[in-house]
């Protein structure tokens, strides 16, 4: 019965993250300008998640097809290396 | 009549002379005109270097057609037939504006978003004489709900 007794850790304060587009109130993610979509991929050229972009799954999937369609334009690259 | 929003984008080789891009867009822009559709706008962003190669080609002129027409007529079937017919194509998109889209496109177009991309277009490359693109007009009047808010 006897369990092991835990530190408690001290809690990591981080700034509550917050979905970009809801705050500001951005309604259409403009797939023909890529800088706009540059925070929303890594160096790689891939998607990054919501986890760490913050934002809402409504927006992340606009996002997303957002990317999509400036790849196909070839405003973006599907691969790269070092692209920031 | 119900009618819906479309924009469709074109990238057309850059080996073209003057002559031709322009044939080739009015070719298009006729048969979206004559299958009922309306053009609303319509931009050209002239040379511009595209992120990976297509066909070997490491630029590409780009032209977008903003449009309505009404779904029944078919016009999308139609002018990306034309587009995948057309050897001068390398890429081509067509795609549906929702209301939110259609917003967006008509403040763009007013210049209410101080665009960069049209900015170093003609920076990047010596011009191709063929910037039909009204000049962006970087005015005082910026909104703080534009698409670049984020520093």
């Amino acid at each position: 019965m006897a369990k092991r007794k835990r530190y408690k850790r001290t809690p990591i304060v981080r700034p509550k993250k917050y979905c970009r587009f809801k705050k500001s109130g951005i309604k259409y993610i403009d797939y023909k300008n890529p800088d706009f979509l540059m925070p929303f991929i890594n160096e790689q050229g891939k998607l990054l998640p919501r986890r760490i972009t913050g934002t809402s799954l409504k927006y992340q999937r606009k996002v997303a097809q957002a990317v999509k369609r400036c790849r196909h334009i070839a405003l973006l690259p599907y691969v790269a290396d070092q692209m920031k | 009549m119900a009618r819906t929003n479309y924009e469709s984008v074109v990238v057309l080789t850059p080996v073209l002379s003057e002559k031709m891009l322009q044939d080739a867009v009015s070719s298009f822009e006729k048969l979206i005109t004559e299958n009922g559709g309306e053009l609303i706008h319509k931009e050209n962003w002239g040379l511009t270097k595209m992120a990976y190669p297509i066909q070997n080609k490491t630029t590409g002129f780009y032209q977008i057609f903003e449009f309505t027409a009404d779904p029944e007529a078919e016009i999308v079937d139609k002018l990306e037939l034309a587009y995948r017919r057309d050897e001068q194509v390398l890429r081509y998109l067509c795609i549906k504006l929702d209301k939110h889209a259609v917003k967006y496109n008509e403040r763009r177009r007013n210049g209410e978003f101080n665009k960069p991309k049209k900015a170093d277009a003609p920076a990047a490359k010596p011009e191709p004489a063929a910037k039909a693109a009204p000049a962006p007009v970087v005015e005082a009047k910026v909104e703080t709900t534009t698409n670049d808010e984020e520093e």
